[in-house]
């Protein structure tokens, strides 16, 4: 009998020690990812806030070596680019979004549609900006910021539309069978009842977009190249925040590489900045 | 079929309506604007799939030249010589799948660690703000590791990390000459720590998430015959999300796959296959960033556009699977529960 006992003991006892083993484990992977990602957080803003300066809001980027200068010329054409990616993306996103969850549904279309949105989600930057080089910069024969706009949007439409149709399912049946019993149509129904009820989920989502495109590099290079100097002509080639940041990080400059770090600094701030208040938009709904 | 006779009763309404001269106007009009609506909508969501055929063909068509000129050895040449006009992809091929490679044979388990740390047994009140710090680092631009890799990690890397596994794991038979020879940090293992760092964040989200879809009732009953948390992870959370914890890797995967400027920074970009991981490399990605901009129109430009068709469609399989197996995945569910 005392055998069964001390056998079943060190079963216990065996199985304890594995539990522990593999908590411990799964404990060390979390201090191991925290510690090398706040790592990077506190690299970047330690070189980045020695970089930033008023001038770097003011002043056009500098030449090599050379004393002063900003990022004034890339941030206007970040902004400009980004913003007019949103101008696109977002009418285009949201109406994909309402023909798949109120008009496709479960019909073949709908269900192609979505999976080949889900896999342009990861599909690599870098190809789709050689496909905008082949189809908009080789045929007009020069880089423009049109064609950084084409390219972002391209990477940010799925987002919008994933999250589109997903904040439109939430919307209850009942909401939908009530406005069609007063005789709206379907179009009425799905843009002044649906979105209107959905907005904040699509807001989120038309923001989520705009934030992984604010970060985008590689489509740049081959559609908006740069711009050392302040243009806001979108016909042209046009400064940007990431092509900058690449350039001056992989140059020997001092000046330059300080640059690319206060550029990093405000290119991810402003990224977690939009994070976090999507966040805030959302739980708010959730309370309400 | 509340929506059906919802529908049915519509049609009727509209019918009694048009049998009225005098409302006879507005259903036209609106029936007009019905039909503009749904064309619009439609066309904005076709123009996804629209996109996606495009990409392929237009990069097949630019690609062309260099597949007459070498063929599909194009693919299994490592000859990649711009004075010479001559190029095969291999080289950076190789290096795309070898980092993309072991940085998921880092990030996985460390991202299942952290997953299950977030869920199983991590005190309630660290819970929420551990888990939006790891969705929001997921949100940090790539450019950020790459720069973090060139100038932070990759010297300390070159001045601890590299000697120690020369030593130690240089030493064994077979596997030594992966950690052979002096480097100077940059290379292809240096890269795919980067890499890892950036799509672990990435990972250990979806894995989250997925393993959030457990029923509480199955835990609760397994715990309830006295199952250590383990053994709740390891035979009861595991076989029922494991669709979706592959399907969560192979998209790490495409993304790792698809990283140009975490890659292009610390890879070396060199045009060598060499043993040792230490050594320089290129990955699709980052040649095209690196070359495109000074490629003549020609075999160079062209060589370029066929690296890019090999990214595409070696993400597009990926990826497609990945998501084959999430399909699976929610369906599964969906029977059992």
């Amino acid at each position: 009998m005392s055998d069964v006992i001390a056998i079943k003991e060190n079963l216990i006892k065996k199985r304890k020690r594995t539990n522990f083993l593999a908590l411990t484990l799964s404990m060390f992977a979390m201090v191991i990812g925290i510690t090398f990602l706040l790592w990077i957080l506190s690299i970047l803003f330690i070189k980045g806030f020695s970089a930033l300066h008023w001038s770097i809001f003011t002043e056009s980027t500098p030449g090599p070596d050379s004393k002063g200068g900003g990022l004034a010329n890339a941030i206007i054409g970040s902004l400009m680019m980004v913003g007019s990616c949103t101008l696109i993306s977002a009418p285009i996103g949201v109406l994909a979004g309402i023909y798949l969850s109120e008009y496709g549904d479960r019909s073949k279309i709908a269900s192609i549609t979505r999976f080949v949105t889900d896999i342009m989600l990861s599909a690599p930057s870098i190809v789709i900006g050689l496909f905008v080089y082949a189809m908009v910069v080789a045929k007009v024969e020069h880089y423009s910021g049109w064609a950084g706009t084409i390219a972002l949007s391209l990477l940010a439409i799925p987002v919008v539309v994933r999250t589109t149709e997903n904040m439109l399912r939430l919307i209850p049946t009942s909401l939908r069978e009530a406005a069609y019993a007063l005789g709206a149509p379907k179009w009425k129904v799905s843009l002044h009842v649906i979105l209107r009820a959905a907005k904040s989920g699509v807001v989120t989502g038309i923001l989520l977009a705009l934030a992984r495109v604010s970060g985008e590099t590689a489509p740049l290079l081959f559609t908006a190249l740069n711009n050392q100097f302040y243009s806001t002509n979108m016909n042209a080639p046009i400064a940007n925040l990431p092509v900058v940041i690449f350039q001056f990080a992989m140059s020997p400059y001092e000046n330059w590489v300080s640059l690319a770090w206060g550029g990093s600094l405000i290119i991810t701030l402003s990224v977690l900045t939009i994070n976090i208040i999507t966040r805030v938009v959302f739980s708010d709904k959730k309370e309400g | 079929m509340f929506l059906i006779s919802v529908s049915i009763f519509i049609k009727i309404y509209m019918s009694n309506e048009k049998k009225q001269s005098q409302a006879k106007q507005v259903p036209k009009g609106q029936n007009l604007l019905e039909f503009i609506f749904l064309r619009i909508s439609q066309a904005s969501a076709l123009l996804v799939l629209i996109v996606l055929l495009g990409i392929f063909i237009s990069l097949l068509i630019n690609a062309w030249p260099v597949f007459k000129e070498f063929g599909l050895g194009f693919f299994f040449s490592s000859d990649w010589n711009i004075n010479k006009n001559k190029f095969g992809g291999l080289i950076s091929i190789y290096g795309t799948l070898t980092t993309s490679i072991i940085a998921l044979l880092i990030a996985t388990p460390l991202s299942f660690g952290i997953a299950l740390f977030l869920t199983e047994s991590c005190p309630i009140f660290l819970r929420r703000p551990l888990g939006i710090a790891v969705e929001l680092l997921a949100a940090v631009p790539s450019i950020i590791y790459g720069m973090f890799g060139l100038f932070i990690f990759s010297p300390i890397f070159a001045e601890y990390v590299q000697p120690f596994l020369n030593l130690t794991l240089g030493h064994i038979p077979l596997i030594g000459i992966l950690f052979s020879g002096n480097g100077n940090g940059i290379g292809i293992l240096c890269a795919s720590l980067i890499l890892a760092m950036m799509i672990l964040p990435f990972i250990t989200a979806i894995m989250r998430d997925v393993f959030s879809i457990v029923p509480p009732v199955l835990k609760e009953s397994a715990y309830g015959i006295g199952c250590t948390t383990w053994e709740v992870s390891r035979h009861i959370i595991l076989p029922y999300t494991k669709n979706g914890l592959i399907g969560g890797i192979m998209l790490g995967l495409g993304r790792a796959l698809g990283e140009t400027m975490a890659v292009t920074f610390v890879i070396g970009n060199a045009q060598k296959i060499q043993p040792s991981l230490f050594a320089p490399g290129s990955s699709i990605a980052s040649t095209l960033a690196n070359q495109f901009g000074e490629a003549m129109p020609g075999l160079h430009f062209s060589a370029l556009f066929a690296l890019g068709l090999a990214l595409f469609i070696i993400t597009l399989i990926v990826l497609s699977l990945a998501k084959l197996m999430i399909i699976r995945m929610e369906k599964n569910q969906g029977a059992t529960t």
